[in-house]
């Protein structure tokens, strides 16, 4: 028994024996429950086991504490409404925006944080870590960091990009339909249907194999997939506005279809509709790194996560963690959102009884 | 009975409408290439005499209407004309692959669906404790993780150090079902990743949806055992959910299949269809698509036709 596995049970003790006194019921439940598996695993696993639940808590409490700072920076810097409803955030959706800040960041400043460019060969293929390079080279030696930090502003703009576009021709769509009803709208719910029919990664393939991995194709072929979900949602959103009185009386004064869209129906749908632009980009992304990961995204050399997994991944065989860190940044970056966008929904809608 | 028949013919037929379109923006997407097929095949370089050659081969001079319905013929039959690229049967190439990707997606759904379920229903009786909060955090992690993350974590960590299952799942000669298990384990295990989440969160909204309902209410307030309200009461209506949630994930299932494929090398339709993605086969892209496709339509319909014999407010449509 190491001085680590002493100190290790002398700190939950302690820890718990304090969260007990003063009457913290959750947290002593919590530690207490750590340590009673702790003892079992300690017997199973040895100290590694132990070592790697240590390291465990200690980046869970390292992401609460950066995002409860994150947090109360936010608050601080905001004008008075906003903050007041960033009060009520829980650490989660602050750890999300934590995330979302820093991948804005490396995004746009990707040029002067990478400390070289993205298609530089500047050593030998797979080249292992040293001062200069943090992560090593890739399989034609280019810096493995600079080519993350750079997949920051290629994949996640992608991604941005077409959803703004998916979102655009569905909500304007949507929005049409909701206004206009009548045959415009029974067409377009059947045109969604069908498109929503055929499998998202399916149909990409399809358009990618008949107009080439451009892109361009890229944003379009993924716009018209995602665009029946938004049409969807800002239908259905749109729809309760639409019976509503001063829709009518905004009518009676002769206001045109444009007016209506943009000055009535518009600011009354916008809190479920920014919630979904943030799952949509969830979907796109997965959808874009998956493409890319299969060769069919953004073509070399330009950096980009997914098919720098693919790139690497012989590394994976030697047992090198490298080839999944883009990958691990792809998920990051979604959980992080999902995280923010739980909290807007549970905000904005009834989902708070559960 | 009859108008429950009535109702599940209606659907099948809606189905068989949406496959029939689905095939023809399959067939007819291809028409919108720039140039034609024979162009995209043979590249800038080629001689007008081997391009009219080609498209005499393939049939091209016909006019697209002619061909789309020669084209659903021979689908139908199970007939998808030859390969552009190799000059092989289409047909031949993908049977067997098909077989090994129903395989796959039948292994991975025979572990997660009663497992997820499972969990489901607990973290749905368990919810807003502590055990709740972290099944949701893992099943969200799960969730916007892509599928090649935890296929090679997977890898790195089950086969490259601890070396209990093969990273690569090679499928070539006889095997024995125990062996057949063992090296298709890690894409099924990455499958069931993905699917459990989906699948247990989708069960647990049911559950909850259906706690918070007024008849469970009162069998509560009547004095029932909280195991009796479960089984005798919430049960009977969950079903019609949980079936949908199943069939749903299945379709899911369908196309996550393909990014396992390809990190795992595995000899499925999924890997075909990139490959042919890659080199512009377009009789196999069009072949494989309204394959997937119409295996998606299928579980959905299942979805619709559980929901219609579960329950029976359906069947009386307003």
């Amino acid at each position: 028994m190491g001085l680590f596995v002493i100190l290790y049970f002398a700190f939950l003790i302690i820890a718990s024996c304090l969260a007990a006194f003063y009457e913290k019921r959750g947290v002593f439940m919590m530690l207490f429950s750590l340590t009673l598996v702790s003892f079992i695993l300690g017997i199973v696993g040895g100290a590694g086991a132990l070592r790697f639940i240590a390291i465990a808590a200690a980046v869970l409490a390292f992401a609460a504490g950066i995002s409860y700072a994150f947090k109360e920076f936010l608050v601080i810097i905001a004008p008075r409404n906003t903050s007041k409803e960033l009060k009520t955030a829980p650490l989660t959706a602050a750890f999300g925006m934590f995330v979302i800040f820093t991948y804005a960041i490396a995004g746009i400043f990707a040029p002067w944080i990478a400390p070289h460019g993205e298609s530089e060969v500047i050593s030998s293929a797979f080249a292992p870590a040293d001062a200069n390079m943090l992560l090593g080279a890739d399989q034609l030696g280019r810096d493995m960091f600079s080519r993350i930090i750079y997949g920051a502003r290629n994949t996640v703009g992608l991604a941005l990009l077409a959803t703004l576009a998916a979102f655009l021709m569905g909500a304007l769509a949507g929005l049409l339909a909701a206004v206009k009803g009548g045959w415009f709208d029974q067409f377009m719910g059947r045109f969604a249907d069908v498109i929503m029919s055929i499998p998202s990664l399916i149909f990409a393939l399809l358009m990618l194999s008949i107009f080439g991995p451009q892109i361009g194709v890229i944003i379009v072929a993924v716009a018209i997939i995602y665009a029946p979900r938004v049409f969807r949602l800002t239908r259905a959103v749109a729809g309760n506005v639409v019976v509503m009185d001063y829709i009518e009386a905004a009518k009676l004064r002769g206001e045109g279809d444009w007016y209506l869209i943009r000055k009535e129906i518009l600011p009354n749908s916008t809190a479920p509709l920014v919630a979904e632009f943030g799952l949509e980009f969830c979907f796109v992304f997965l959808l874009v790194a998956g493409l890319s990961f299969l060769g069919l995204g953004i073509q070399p050399p330009t950096a980009d996560w997914g098919s720098m997994v693919r790139e690497n991944a012989t590394l994976i065989s030697f047992g090198d963690i490298t080839p999944l860190i883009p990958a691990a940044a792809i998920a990051l970056l979604t959980v992080a959102v999902n995280f923010v966008v739980d909290w807007m929904l549970w905000r904005s809608s009834g989902l708070k009884e559960q | 009975m009859g108008d429950i028949a009535s109702l599940i013919l209606k659907r099948l037929g809606l189905g068989l409408i949406t496959l029939l379109i689905i095939s023809i923006i399959i067939f007819f997407m291809v028409e919108l290439l720039p140039g034609d097929i024979a162009q995209a095949v043979l590249g800038q370089g080629a001689t007008e005499e081997n391009l009219a050659a080609l498209r005499e081969q393939m049939g091209l001079n016909d006019p697209a209407i002619l061909r789309y319905f020669q084209w659903l013929g021979g689908a139908l039959t199970g007939d998808f004309g030859e390969s552009v690229v190799t000059g092989e049967r289409v047909s031949a190439v993908i049977s067997d692959r098909f077989v090994n990707t129903l395989f796959l997606a039948a292994y991975a759904a025979v572990i997660a669906v009663p497992f997820a379920i499972t969990l489901g229903v607990i973290v749905a009786l368990l919810r807003n404790t502590l055990f709740d909060r972290v099944a949701n955090v893992l099943t969200l992690t799960s969730i916007s993780s892509p599928e090649f993350f935890l296929g090679y974590i997977l890898i790195l960590y089950l086969a490259v150090k601890a070396q209990m299952f093969p990273a690569i799942a090679s499928l070539s000669g006889d095997l024995s079902l125990g062996e057949l298990l063992n090296r298709t384990f890690l894409p099924a295990l990455t499958l069931v990743l993905v699917v459990t989440a989906h699948m247990m969160r989708m069960t647990r909204a049911a559950i909850i949806n259906l706690l918070a309902s007024p008849y469970i209410e009162m069998a509560r307030l009547k004095g029932t055992p909280p195991w009796k309200v479960i089984v005798r009461h919430a049960l009977p209506n969950a079903w019609a959910p949980i079936i949908n949630v199943v069939a749903l994930n299945l379709a899911y299932l369908i196309t996550g299949v393909v990014l396992v494929e390809v990190v795992f090398v595995y000899p499925g339709i999924g890997q075909s269809l990139v490959d042919a993605v890659s080199k512009r086969d377009f009789p196999v892209v069009q072949a494989c698509c309204l394959i997937f496709a119409a295996t998606f339509i299928l579980l959905n319909l299942a979805a619709d036709v559980g929901a219609i014999l579960t329950n029976p407010r359906l069947r009386h449509p307003k």
